[in-house]
């Protein structure tokens, strides 16, 4: 963590402000004015389009080498979490099995 | 009459949104755990709950903090991950949009994914239910994964603080992000926009941490949209 004081506070502000314009746009803002087809479309990606690319680099390569542990531990979550359509079973069976490998590794 | 209606509506709502206590409840106790291991300290990991009160976009933050990315990126990609709730916002506008500004201002604030997805089903299947029973409906389905998430962060912090240095933590938000995601891959328009955003995050790791990851997330975004395009015509 390198962030001072004011910088997480400014993240905080900043971040909560926006969460909350986004959120209150069209309820309290832009009211009855339809969305154009081609921006719902987009939108409706955004958390499969955000949260892969995040997490990829941190599950390939941890620390600089290829992570062989962390790469199983990830799909198993994935599929896990796909096949019961439920994050915590894929969450809990994933990390399980993160630690049971780093041990026996 | 009506505020007998509104009372009913409100208890539905409260039963709707009674599992998500489940949910709500260990996702927020991980995220005060790991919030405070990143070095935030107990005030500004319940700040930032009560402020942004959204789980996936909090997470991103305290992720890119960890890597000491700039406070724009982490606010860009923290945002970016919000931005799907712009489209709950305007599903919601024809049920609620003549409400109270003070209502509607309340239930943008609380807009949880899970509140929102109980109650647009539930204003789909009975659209003529009446304006305040919708909105007490809506009250009732935020009643319990509010304080819940407020509550369990606040354990989540505390324990967090007692936490070793050296238990194996920084993997466990990689993989948090991984089960949310997974539910999501429904369709193929779905997956191909996962697989884009993970290609090109890899390819763009090399930058600064946070920019390749807004690349990775507009191409992502373009080739789901645009599948669906098609697949829809």
């Amino acid at each position: 963590m390198m962030l001072t004081t004011g910088e997480i506070w400014t993240v905080i502000l900043v971040l909560g402000i926006g969460t909350f314009l986004i959120r209150f746009s069209f309820l309290g803002i832009i009211g009855e004015r339809k969305m154009p087809d081609w921006v719902l479309r987009h939108l409706r990606y955004t958390p499969v389009a955000v949260l892969p690319g995040l997490v990829a680099p941190l599950v390939l390569w941890s620390e600089g080498a290829v992570a062989p542990v962390q790469i199983v531990a990830a799909l198993v979550t994935v599929a896990v979490a796909w096949w019961q359509t439920n994050l915590l079973w894929g969450f809990f069976t994933g990390f399980g099995l993160f630690l049971t490998l780093t041990a026996l590794g | 009459m009506s505020s007998t209606t509104a009372k009913s509506a409100y208890r539905e709502g409260v039963w709707a949104g009674a599992p998500f206590f489940f949910v709500a409840a260990p996702f927020s106790v991980l995220f005060g755990v790991l919030a405070t291991e990143a070095g935030l300290s107990f005030v500004e990991v319940m700040g930032m709950t009560v402020i942004v009160i959204a789980g996936s976009a909090q997470f991103t933050a305290v992720q890119l903090m960890t890597e000491a990315a700039p406070v724009w990126l982490i606010i860009a990609a923290s945002l970016a991950v919000n931005l799907r709730m712009a489209m709950y916002s305007a599903s919601l506008q024809p049920h609620l949009g003549a409400a109270p500004l003070w209502q509607r201002a309340l239930v943008a604030y609380t807009n949880f994914d899970q509140s929102y997805a109980v109650s647009i089903t539930k204003y789909e299947a009975r659209p003529e239910m009446p304006l305040t029973a919708k909105v007490a409906y809506y009250a009732g389905s935020v009643t319990i994964i509010l304080p819940t998430w407020i509550a369990f962060t606040g354990v989540g912090a505390l324990a967090g603080a007692a936490i070793p240095e050296d238990w194996p933590l920084t993997f466990v938000m990689p993989l948090l992000f991984l089960s949310l995601v997974g539910p999501m891959l429904r369709t193929l328009a779905h997956l191909a926009a996962a697989v884009t955003s993970v290609v090109v995050a890899l390819l763009l790791a090399w930058m600064p941490s946070g920019v390749g990851v807004l690349f990775a997330a507009f191409g992502a975004m373009a080739v789901g949209a645009e599948i669906e395009r098609r697949t829809a015509q």
